[in-house]
């Protein structure tokens, strides 16, 4: 052991590495290539991979991904009495009975909506307003630019407050007017902008320009207490599908709709859509994690099949210097070493450009709000590993050659021309 | 110096073998100078072979300067050819990518000697075949009888007891034999015991004692006067 560190220290070590791998250069360069290329593909992979993963993730990140959206259709048939084609309209009683009944319900969130003339001065706009409860933030975060969401006291004073989108404002609004404490006319009603939110990336269901208190916007319509749709979501540990039929057969019961109608209620279900990305997302993580072994792999066994060649080829020479006095060992370990030097080397080089080739992606995919890899990157702990298996695999795969020059008599391997 | 009694090796041929040797008896004196010869297949090359420790024989003792060589493992034969015998090959065996001075001082290397004077004794050693000024060579860049020489300085960098040769003029034209010879000859008056094979018989009479192998078993054994190899030079 001593021996081997002290080997590893003298200059002639290094010296016999130099000439072997100097004197043979395409021989060294072909299997630096094969490492060094699996190392950047593994990173470039995984990087990528991890950017794509980070993206979906920061799409979702403002949306409650176990959420179902439940809204009323027409029936298709009869039931107690009720003809067909009648238009089921949900009402806040289903929604509180949902909340107290329905296991494994975090939220229930009624909406309403609308499309209708804003103006402000000289400037207006079609534009589609949504009556919601402070609760919908808690589902789809509204990212605010600037002032408040609705709060529970607009709900009960009915105040005509609006929070507006950024677009909403850019098209009613002078360039870098101030808005908030500003009034807008929304059905000639005078309304008090409190709040400016960005828009998401993603959101289910029609998007929504403005919003105002559920209880002004049920008021002002005339709505009573039938509301436009519901989102449900789910305390986690539940299951959104299940949740979704719960709550459609208590609607059901609730509103004199045949059990087996399908088509009374409409639904979106998030959860199910955003399960089929994330497996997506799984599977892909799978087939890098698979590519990049086995591309790893490949570079050692191609390490190793050229070490093997040029044990055949340096059969002679591993001859010559036995005949000379090298220890079966001392021949061993010359291979060893310099099969654990070429992988490291080229491994630390694949783990640069890797590096650079993350720096790369994300120069030009990684970039703004829409980027398709955010934070391409890979754990340094995974990188070495891979380092560390691709060594340990090099002078394994080295010791199968070493062994081989070492097998055969120095006699027969003088004699091979 | 060398005694070998009832020396026996044969080689396994698909089912049957090859008995090569067959009860070889010999004795070498310090500072003798003996050429085995033989035709081929006669067993000469595999009793050098067996005398350089790069084979091993099936029965039969073996002694060195007093120290019996057999059940060497690998590690130990290494040892012994490092520290006793000097090879000197029909084909050079030069190592290609080594200037002169590393392929003499590759024993050395494995002699555990440092760098420096690793260099200064290859440089003796190169100074004494007449090749210091071509030290930075490769190999390719020698005629064959230089090739030689430099062959000759590695086997004598370790200071070898016995000196072994495997045809060393085989490769080599009439002119740049005798040179070759004539040095191994002043190594010989210097008091190096050396064994050669070899069919040619110039060569063989430039040696003190020639060994004629036959079929594996020794046919003749005699003293010859040396005829010099300078006169030819």
């Amino acid at each position: 052991m001593i021996d081997t560190i002290k080997f590893l220290f003298e200059r002639d070590t290094w010296q016999e590495l130099y000439d072997s791998m100097s004197k043979n250069k395409l021989r060294t360069i072909v299997t630096m290539i094969g490492v060094w290329w699996g190392i950047l593909l593994l990173i470039g992979l995984l990087g990528s991979a991890k950017g794509m993963e980070n993206s979906f993730n920061r799409l979702f990140s403002n949306f409650a991904t176990n959420s179902v959206f439940i809204w009323g259709n027409n029936t298709s048939k009869p039931f107690k009495g009720f003809q067909e084609g009648r238009w089921v309209r949900l009402s806040l009683n289903d929604t509180d009975k949902i909340r107290d009944n329905v296991p494994g319900v975090e939220f229930v969130v009624p909406r309403s909506q609308t499309q209708g003339l804003v103006t402000k001065n000289l400037l207006s706009g079609n534009f589609s307003i949504a009556g919601d409860y402070p609760l919908l933030d808690k589902v789809e975060k509204k990212k605010l630019i600037h002032g408040r969401f609705i709060n529970q006291t607009d709900i009960e004073e009915k105040r005509k407050v609006v929070v507006i989108e950024e677009d909403a404002y850019k098209q009613l609004f002078e360039k870098d007017a101030e808005a908030i404490g500003d009034y807008v006319l929304i059905n000639n009603i005078n309304f008090k902008v409190v709040g400016i939110y960005k828009s998401s990336n993603i959101s289910m269901g029609p998007t929504t320009d403005m919003h105002i208190p559920f209880t002004t916007f049920q008021a002002m319509y005339n709505r009573g207490d039938k509301i436009g749709w519901m989102i449900i979501t789910g305390k986690t540990g539940y299951d959104i599908v299940q949740l979704e039929e719960d709550a459609k057969l208590l609607i059901k019961n609730l509103n004199s709709i045949h059990p087996e109608d399908n088509r009374a209620l409409g639904s979106a279900n998030a959860g199910k859509e955003i399960a089929k990305v994330t497996g997506f997302l799984k599977g892909m993580q799978f087939l890098t994690w698979f590519v990049g072994i086995a591309t790893l792999i490949a570079g050692v066994f191609a390490i190793g099949n050229i070490l093997l060649i040029t044990v055949k080829e340096r059969t002679k020479e591993i001859g010559v210097r036995r005949a000379l006095g090298a220890t079966p060992f001392e021949i061993k370990r010359q291979i060893v070493v310099e099969a654990v030097f070429i992988t490291l080397v080229a491994g630390l080089f694949g783990i640069i450009s890797g590096g650079w080739i993350l720096i790369l992606l994300d120069y030009k995919y990684g970039q703004g709000a829409e980027a398709v890899l955010v934070n391409a990157s890979v754990s340094i702990a995974i990188v070495f590993v891979a380092l560390i298996i691709l060594v340990t695999l090099g002078s394994l795969i080295g010791l199968i050659p070493a062994f081989k020059a070492t097998s055969i008599k120095p006699i027969e391997a003088l004699r091979e021309e | 110096m060398l005694k070998i009694n009832q020396l026996h090796k044969s080689y396994p041929i698909g089912d049957s073998s090859l008995h090569v040797l067959k009860g070889i008896d010999l004795s070498v004196d310090q500072g003798e100078m003996v050429a085995i010869m033989g035709s081929s297949g006669s067993g000469k090359s595999t009793l050098l072979n067996i005398i350089g420790m790069l084979d091993e024989a099936d029965t039969g003792d073996y002694i060195l300067d007093g120290l019996p060589i057999n059940n060497l493992t690998e590690k130990k034969a290494a040892v012994y050819r490092n520290k006793f015998l000097g090879f000197i090959f029909q084909s050079f065996n030069l190592i290609n990518y080594k200037n002169a001075i590393e392929n003499v001082a590759l024993p050395l290397y494995y002699q555990g000697i440092k760098r420096k004077e690793r260099v200064e004794k290859a440089k003796f050693h190169l100074e004494k075949v007449g090749l210091l000024d071509w030290a930075e060579h490769l190999p390719k860049e020698l005629s064959g009888g230089q090739k030689q020489r430099v062959a000759i300085a590695r086997a004598l960098a370790a200071n070898p007891k016995l000196l072994l040769a495997d045809e060393p003029t085989g490769a080599l034209d009439t002119k740049t034999s005798y040179e070759i010879m004539a040095f191994i000859q002043s190594l010989n008056d210097e008091g190096k015991t050396i064994l050669m094979v070899t069919h040619e018989e110039d060569i063989a009479n430039m040696c003190k004692r020639i060994v004629r192998l036959r079929d594996g078993v020794i046919m003749e054994d005699k003293k010859v006067t040396q005829v010099r190899a300078e006169q030819y030079v």
